[in-house]
């Protein structure tokens, strides 16, 4: 077992990575077998995240080096700073990694029912696994030119999923835009990694932490980080393409593209707190992480308000949702070099944040398979063709319940506990981003309201009387990730204390996360 | 002076859902009490509309763009541009990018000179 814990960083992103490439061999052999590998590759995946998790708040970080004596060694001797390619694990990556894990699972388990017509499916789930390791890659990796390289493999199968459905001309345009905003992005990022390297002779984070000068080509740095990971992320006014890529994309993936975005939002935050940290510039990368998040939960909610596309509906809310994790994040990112305004308010806006962002993983892809589920029956995502769904699709219809719900922030669920968090916190560092809060919370209920409405209720419409519920695997995927949402609203401490906190103090302590890896040096 | 915020430790989400299951049985013993002499099939059990005819099933239901209608009209000048602005196009996406990748650059610099 504690082979397995060592070297479980590792094996998290190499399980589903060989899976990746197994697949269409064994698709040739056998479909049953083909699902059989993914879902058992992404079950072993998060019982090693499960696994490493554990440890990690038992002991501490964990460090992998690859390629060296003892995975712990991160300096060569004879060296002064780290050369190979080490994967670092805090309680943040971990908490960010137990959300992707759990997301792809679902999504994995869902798909098998709902692509099960379609042509293509060992390129299907390559692609799909490929997303994965992309984002516990981005999430484990402890360099900037790796953070680069599993950017573009997220990027990359992310958008050949959104363009899977190629029949359908609105796919295939989200994959494109997907793909033209992830290659900028990944550009940005890659640009910025050369300045570090011109600069410092360093790729590690945590050694460029150590030597960060925040001079003038730092800053250029940091500008193209955060602009493409904001982008990445969703974030209003760089939040475009999020409706066009998430709307046409099949059941399954679009709650994996989410989590892949979230990914991206972790990323912001690592570069922001661990990368820069005290040398930041703090109240000014805060306040412009603090007026993005406003605009994005202000613009997204108004916009979906409007929409009659369930999933184009579901994907603003995307944008708006991400609004409150950034105000979050960005509230305890204002206040970071203030230690006092830090320990009383700031802490809890980060983890106020932090919870949003894995409360909203499993209510948000909930949801996303619920609009999914409407598709897959009816043939349309139009609301104003839906009625009386509630009769048909009885166990969707709860699970919608249970995902709008969390989502509009109505007690108990979990989605008002860390509202209630971004709430109070933000309130102490200016009233005006509580007050806008709560005013999207609003406007989200009445949002979703107008879905429950115009699908679900109603008489019963002559068109859909032979509807039927959705195949067992699709109600499934939804329960697990129900299953999360009620876990999660109902021991609301549990979580806050047991990954929340931590995660939050990870993210702030950048000493813990140089040490990890530079020790004395 | 800011004070310290409160944890989720005085959130206690089983106390809202004993009182949840309380008011579903409540509602479900007062249910329980209606008449169950009606006769189905009989005017008994269909739509009273003041003596009007109900109208067809397909129109019975209220469509989704009906919905907040007025709520849109009276926001029509935050609506018009915000809608226009999302103009699909991906050449605009990446303008947007451009400038506020522009605007961020000046704002740091600026910051750090003064």
């Amino acid at each position: 077992m504690d082979a397995l814990v060592i070297h479980s960083p590792i094996l998290i992103i190499a399980i589903p990575l060989l899976a990746a490439f197994l697949t269409p061999l064994i698709s040739k052999a056998s479909n049953r077998a083909r699902d059989v590998l993914v879902i058992a590759a992404l079950a072993f995946t998060e019982f090693l995240v499960i696994v490493l998790a554990k440890d990690i708040y038992l002991t501490g970080i964990h460090v992998y080096t690859l390629g060296a004596s003892s995975p712990i060694v991160t300096i060569p001797e004879q060296y002064m700073v780290p050369v190979r390619i080490i994967l670092e694990v805090d309680a943040m990556s971990i908490f960010a990694g137990i959300m992707s894990a759990t997301v792809c699972l679902a999504g994995a388990i869902y798909s098998l029912s709902c692509v099960r017509e379609e042509t293509g499916k060992d390129r299907f789930y390559t692609l799909l696994l490929l997303l994965t390791v992309g984002q516990l890659g981005m999430e484990f990796t402890g360099d900037m030119f790796n953070l680069f390289v599993f950017l573009e493999i997220l990027s990359i199968s992310g958008a050949a999923l959104a363009a899977f459905r190629t029949r359908f001309a609105d796919a295939v345009e989200g994959g494109f835009k997907y793909m033209v905003i992830s290659s900028v992005g990944a550009l940005l990022v890659l640009f910025a990694t050369g300045i570090f390297y011109a600069q410092y002779n360093l790729l590690n984070i945590a050694a460029l932490a150590q030597a960060m000068q925040y001079t003038m080509l730092d800053k250029i740095a940091l500008t193209l980080l955060v602009i493409a990971f904001l982008m990445k992320s969703g974030g209003v006014p760089l939040h475009w393409w999020v409706p066009d890529t998430y709307t046409p994309a099949p059941a399954g993936v679009s709650p994996m593209i989410y989590s892949a975005t979230l990914a991206c939002m972790y990323a912001l935050y690592r570069i922001c707190f661990t990368l820069y940290g005290v040398a930041l510039n703090a109240a000014t990368i805060g306040w412009i992480v603090i007026i993005a998040g406003v605009l994005s939960m202000f613009v997204g909610v108004t916009m979906a308000l409007h929409q009659s596309d369930v999933k184009r509906l579901m994907a603003y809310h995307v944008i708006s949702q991400g609004g409150y994790m950034l105000l979050g994040v960005g509230v305890g990112l204002a206040v970071l070099d203030n230690p006092e305004a830090l320990a009383t308010y700031g802490r809890e806006a980060i983890s106020g944040g932090l919870f949003h962002v894995i409360n909203h993983a499993f209510f948000k892809g909930l949801l996303l398979l619920t609009g999914e589920a409407l598709f897959y029956r009816l043939g349309t995502r139009d609301l104003n063709k839906m009625g009386g769904m509630a009769r048909n699709m009885k166990f969707t219809c709860v699970f919608f319940l249970i995902g709008a719900l969390a989502i509009s922030g109505v007690p108990p669920l979990n989605g008002f506990a860390s509202k209630l968090m971004i709430y109070e916190a933000a309130y102490q560092l200016n009233p005006i981003l509580t007050i806008v809060a709560m005013i999207v919370s609003i406007i989200t209920l009445a949002s979703f309201t107008k879905v429950f409405q115009s699908a679900y209720t109603g008489p019963a419409l002559s068109q859909y009387k032979d509807v039927k519920e959705v195949p067992m695997s699709m109600l499934i995927g939804m329960g697990i990730l129900a299953g999360a949402t009620i876990f999660f609203s109902l021991f609301p401490s549990l979580v806050v204390n047991t990954i929340i906190y931590p995660a939050a103090d990870a993210l702030i302590d950048q000493a813990a996360y140089i040490n990890a890896v530079m020790g004395g040096v | 002076m800011a004070t310290s915020v409160p944890t989720l430790d005085y959130w206690a989400p089983l106390v809202c859902l004993i009182a949840f299951v309380i008011l579903i049985a409540v509602t479900y013993l007062f249910r329980s009490r209606g008449r169950k002499q009606y006769k189905k099939g009989t005017a008994q059990t269909e739509i009273f509309l003041s003596g009007e005819e109900p109208p067809d099933t397909e129109e019975r239901h209220i469509r989704a763009y009906n919905i907040y209608w007025g709520f849109f009209q009276g926001l029509k000048r935050y609506y018009d541009p915000t809608i226009k602005a999302h103009s699909g196009i991906i050449n605009d996406y990446i303008i947007w990018l451009i400038a506020l990748m522009s605007i961020t650059a000046v704002i740091l610099t600026i910051v750090s000179l003064t």
